[in-house]
């Protein structure tokens, strides 16, 4: 056996597919059924892509680097669930791209943060987190409340998630712009709106302009919202 | 190293022509490592103390701890980190394969320049607002792309040179190195196939979502450490020990055992990031037991290299950076037994999401990585620049007790510090309902805070007394060689 092992260290062409071999296969065996194996990801009711405003507030989530301090992922432990609700699916964060479930918890878990504070106290706890949490180690984020949010690229983003594989209809993606507006200040056609995408909340925008922030809240109080688990059987939560 | 002889490279290589090595680059590699060191610790030190007192994130974009956190990560592992890789991989490349860098000075010098490059754009990019979002690989797809041409010249350099060599054998160093490029190389562009918004935008978006997203980042996010991190490392301790305790390799049977099951078994491992989540069950647990399998073929490498000592523990008393090298060992021994242990499911319910990670990390980090790192500068800058030897051998052994204590302020206070949030999250009061608020449990961890910090400020002192070191080193008449090294000489090797 030492024999082999010699003679692979003496010859580069050998050492170095053998070794490409040997570092692929544990990859392989993982990562491929989790595309193939039809339940990775449960068949739940309710999750739906991301409203435009939503979606360029998600990418400001992620630019700002919130996944560093929060989670995204309640695990399957009765503290966790006690604390934070429903552990979270895999179908929750099927059209997440990227994921954004965490690795450490300075703040708190955010998976199921929407709807559990009201808009005016995410504007308030955004700009100055320690005006209502003393103790918090937050930054402050005033900064997104006098950032003109950027309108021209939502269209292109919704077009590259759709190639994706995030189903947006022709009609979702050609109604973005408006879209976008009816929910930052719920001033155009609300209703209209509300049906392309159930369980949207209303920003607060002050009807003028939309800013970073308006997007930043409208995609916080969307999360954990869209699965009703009164309505969800156990079977189908089953991977 | 301070009895540094000029014994002429032909004579290791039986007689036959001296080799005009490429150090030129070696040198460029090796003060880029210093530098980016002293940078990524100071980062990590002010990052530390945002978190001891929010108020330094100054509500300034640029400043807070959400951006400034990757420019730290970034920093320490792939600016320092990798410096640190490509100096000793080029240098060890080519002194055990008695040949000159494949490629030529151009590609080599594109690699240190084009490397760097994309190490400066990548701190800018985070701190100017662009982000991927997925830990340690947070460029977008205009960095990630440009790193695959530096990566695959770098591919093409090594491996070049190593068809090139005049030994029969590929030294055990250089298997590792190996393993450690062309892992990188699949990792990275796996990892970061992105869709861009549009040519001109900054912004894509990942292929994969949710699920399959977060098991490709955390294979990708654990052999970043897996080969970056070690496999690369193990190169070094391959090289720099045995040379600097002037001894073989302990045994040569465990280092063929050591490089196939490690590099085997690692790539396995990502999903203990995954645990009690929403990757399906099978995944975890085939992520642990690889993880707890690993523990084996890291203890393996671990006694490979401590036992090569054996014969020459003297040295320890009197070289520094030979006690660098064999302490890195040590912490190398000691987090891959604390990473098996924290990939169980229940040890992990409590030790993920807290501080306990951070403090693994950074006993992975400082203990090993940093410290196998110093121990090869201190080793190769006398060496590179021809010198007798180093500048003071008092102050490294000062940078050397430094650091040690501020490693053991840091992880000592974050193991407290996570197992108290972890216990935390969990308790119960007499009534059945959950004892603590989160924010109850920041405001217990804030004393360890600031121990950590504490303990990042000594690691950067001590980095600080190195470069001084090292620069007075290169600089000091008082470590001048006679009248060697000018013009077209051979390359003059340490003491055999």
């Amino acid at each position: 056996m030492w024999k082999a092992f010699s003679y692979v260290e003496q010859h580069t062409w050998l050492l170095l597919p053998l070794t490409l071999v040997t570092i692929a296969i544990g990859g392989i065996v993982e990562i491929v059924p989790t595309f193939t194996i039809e339940t990775t990801v449960e068949h739940v009711e309710g999750v739906r892509p991301y409203s435009p405003l939503e979606l360029a507030g998600r990418d400001i989530y992620v630019r700002e680097g919130c996944y560093l301090c929060h989670s995204q992922m309640i695990r399957a432990l009765k503290d966790e669930v006690e604390r934070y609700g429903h552990y979270s699916l895999a179908a929750e964060s099927m059209y997440d791209h990227p994921f954004q479930w965490g690795s450490k918890r300075i703040g708190p878990d955010l998976s199921r943060v929407g709807g559990k504070y009201s808009n005016d106290w995410h504007y308030a706890h955004l700009a100055n987190p320690q005006a209502l949490v003393p103790e918090s180690l937050m930054p402050h984020y005033a900064f997104l409340a006098s950032s003109d949010l950027r309108l021209d690229d939502i269209e292109g983003k919704m077009r590259t998630l759709r190639t994706l594989g995030v189903p947006y209809t022709d009609q979702q993606i050609a109604d973005s712009g408006k879209d976008l507006e009816a929910q930052a200040n719920g001033q155009s056609d609300v209703l209209a709106f509300a049906k392309k995408y159930p369980h949207a909340a209303l920003a607060s925008g002050d009807g003028k302009r939309v800013s970073e922030m308006d997007a930043l809240v409208a995609y916080l109080q969307v999360l954990g919202t869209m699965v009703n688990f009164a309505d969800t059987s156990e079977e189908s939560l089953q991977q | 190293m301070a009895n540094a002889t000029t014994e002429a490279a032909v004579a290791s290589f039986g007689g036959r022509m001296p080799v005009n090595y490429n150090m030129d680059v070696v040198k460029k590699f090796t003060i880029a490592t210093v530098f980016w060191g002293v940078v990524g610790f100071l980062v990590g030190v002010y990052i530390a103390s945002e978190l001891a007192w929010p108020g330094l994130n100054f509500g300034l974009p640029w400043l807070n701890f959400g951006r400034l956190r990757p420019v730290h990560t970034s920093a320490v592992i792939f600016a320092f980190g990798g410096n640190a890789l490509f100096a000793t991989s080029l240098y060890v490349v080519q002194r055990t394969c008695g040949a000159r860098l494949f490629g030529g000075r151009a590609m080599a010098d594109f690699l240190f320049w084009g490397y760097n490059f994309f190490i400066v754009q990548a701190a800018l990019s985070y701190v100017l607002g662009f982000s991927r979002g997925q830990e340690y690989s947070e460029p977008e797809w205009h960095l990630d792309l440009w790193l695959v041409v530096v990566w695959v010249c770098y591919a093409v350099v090594f491996i070049g040179t190593l068809l090139k060599r005049k030994e029969p054998h590929i030294y055990v160093a250089n298997w590792f190195y190996l393993a450690f490029i062309l892992t990188i190389a699949v990792l990275h562009i796996v990892n970061t196939m992105a869709l861009p918004v549009s040519f001109f935008e900054a912004k894509g978006y990942t292929l994969y979502s949710g699920t399959q997203n977060a098991l490709i980042q955390w294979w990708y996010g654990h052999n970043a450490v897996g080969f970056f991190l070690t496999a690369g490392f193990l190169g070094m301790m391959y090289y720099f020990i045995p040379k600097a305790a002037n001894r073989p390799v302990y045994s040569y049977r465990l280092s063929i055992v050591h490089f196939w099951s490690l590099i085997f078994m690692y790539i396995w491992a990502g999903p203990h990031h995954l645990h009690w989540t929403a990757l399906p069950d099978w995944a975890q647990t085939l992520g642990m037991a690889f993880s707890i399998m690993l523990w084996m073929p890291s203890w393996g490498g671990m006694i490979n290299g401590i036992m090569t000592l054996s014969g020459a523990w003297d040295k320890l008393r009197t070289d520094p950076g030979l006690r660098f090298s064999v302490t890195a060992v040590g912490f190398y021994g000691m987090s891959t037994f604390e990473g098996p242990v924290m990939s169980v499911r229940t040890v992990n319910a409590l030790s993920h999401y807290t501080d306990w990670g951070i403090g693994h990390v950074h006993s992975g980090g400082l203990g090993w990585v940093a410290f196998i790192t110093f121990g090869a500068l201190y080793y190769l800058v006398p060496v590179l620049w021809e010198r007798t030897g180093l500048y003071s051998v008092r102050m490294a052994a000062w940078h050397y007790w430094i650091a040690t204590l501020g490693i053991v302020f840091y992880i000592s206070s974050m193991w407290v510090a996570g197992i108290e949030e972890g216990l935390m999250w969990r308790a119960y009061d007499k009534n059945g309902f959950l004892q603590y608020s989160f924010i109850e449990s920041v405001m217990a961890v804030h004393p360890f805070y600031v121990i950590r910090m504490l303990g990042g400020v000594m690691f950067l002192l001590g980095a600080l007394l190195m470069a001084y070191n090292l620069v007075m080193t290169i600089r000091s008449p008082s470590t001048q060689r006679a009248s060697v090294g000018f013009g077209s000489g051979p390359m003059p090797v340490a003491a055999e």
